[in-house]
């Protein structure tokens, strides 16, 4: 039997993992494609985000405004990324 | 059922990823299904919010009341895809650095602990 | 490592045309699709465009070294967090739009429903997204240049002498005194 990169047998990861796209196909044909049920909150934003941001486009009103502070983390995220690969080029190219 | 096609594409395109994640020798191929996870929880994201006949939700010089898609799945994506390419880039000079030490990107070969 | 004459040239023709375009991606984040990310990656396209065309020991790092887009990552980071730390100073908390329909910069009042677009509204939502699109220009042009400076490429001179090298046998006696070709 080919060897795998993991502990466990190849055949039991296969099983596993067709096991695991027929468990996500069962909500994937549930949903209804087109029309999303749970649209309230969203809702909200089309028709209130021109009167409270003044911004046109509704997404930069979400990404910057109403939940500036998630930006703020991802920005975060992003420079702390950027110090890793800086700092693991600079061990290997000294 | 095939008004479902892009959810059916979503779990296909996550089995496909999480085979080539466990699989695979290759960590540079690993790298590759992570990718294509976050490929696929883009597009599950998106197809989430979408609505039939929808626009983009942008006001300027938008067509007179037409139903616009939803817009927080949207903001999500936009998140996802930054932090995504973060983390793949670090992902890639972790590679690099165990090629440089080990020489090899075989997931076997560096698993035992040398010297 | 470079592309030539007609690459070179190419390259010097579209890169300020990407950088104009990326900056108008930026500014117009709050009437129009896109935003400070969408923008920042493209100035950084731009950046790595200048890589590919021209030598990087030879050219690029002596005018612009990695340590400037560290630094102006940083900036674009510090210019976010002062913008979120000023709305508990003047506004109500973390983050509040105070300048939106104030009256003076970005403070334009905005027409509800479809309207053709002013830039000039949205209060802090276009100086969030300039901070944005500067520490997103910053940190993907430090990852495309520091994992291009890992190739450890040749300058143009050593390039040249290794092509004299290896045509050595080839020319004249005469010739090769002279050294290399040019």
């Amino acid at each position: 039997m080919k060897e795998t990169g993991s502990i466990f047998h190849p055949r039991f990861m296969i099983v596993l993992v067709v096991l695991a796209t027929l468990i996500l196909l069962v909500p994937a044909v549930g949903l209804n494609f087109g029309d999303p049920i749970t649209s309230s909150t969203d809702q909200y934003y089309i028709d209130h985000s021109q009167v409270e941001t003044g911004a046109n486009n509704v997404v930069a009103s979400i990404v910057f405004d109403y939940r500036g502070f998630d930006t703020l983390g991802e920005a975060t995220v992003l420079f702390i990324a950027v110090l890793g690969v800086a700092m693991v080029f600079r061990r290997l190219y000294k | 059922m095939i008004a479902n096609l892009p959810f059916i594409a979503v779990a296909l395109l996550i089995g496909i990823s999480l085979a080539i994640i466990l699989l695979k020798k290759n960590m540079i191929k690993m790298v590759m299904g992570l990718s294509i996870l976050e490929g696929a929880v883009n597009l599950f994201l998106v197809a989430l919010g979408y609505r039939e006949n929808g626009i983009a939700p942008i006001f300027t010089s938008a067509p007179e009341g037409a139903e616009m898609v939803l817009p927080t799945v949207q903001a999500l994506t936009l998140t996802n895809i930054v932090i995504g390419v973060a983390t793949t880039a670090l992902m890639l000079a972790l590679v690099m650095v165990i090629y440089k030490k080990y020489g090899t990107v075989n997931s076997n070969k560096i698993r035992r602990l040398k010297e | 490592m470079t592309l030539g004459l007609i690459g070179r040239n190419a390259g010097r023709l579209l890169v300020p045309l990407i950088f104009i375009f990326g900056f108008y991606i930026v500014v117009h984040g709050h009437i129009t699709p896109g935003g400070g990310f969408q923008g920042g990656a493209v100035i950084a396209t731009g950046v790595a465009l200048l890589l590919v065309s021209y030598y990087y020991r030879d050219c690029l790092e002596r005018f612009i070294p990695i340590t400037n887009f560290k630094l102006v990552e940083s900036a674009g980071l510090m210019l976010y967090i002062c913008t979120a730390l000023a709305g508990i100073v003047v506004g109500s908390g973390l983050l509040f739009n105070w300048l939106n329909a104030s009256g003076g910069l970005f403070g334009h009042p905005v027409a509800y429903g479809v309207n053709p677009g002013d830039l000039f509204t949205a209060g802090t939502i276009p100086i969030l997204n300039f901070a944005i699109g500067i520490e997103v220009f910053g940190a993907l042009s430090v990852v495309t240049l520091i994992m291009f400076a890992g190739l450890q490429e040749k300058t143009q001179q050593e390039e040249d002498a290794e092509a004299a090298e290896s045509a050595a046998p080839l020319v004249s006696k005469r010739k090769k005194g002279k050294g290399g070709r040019k």
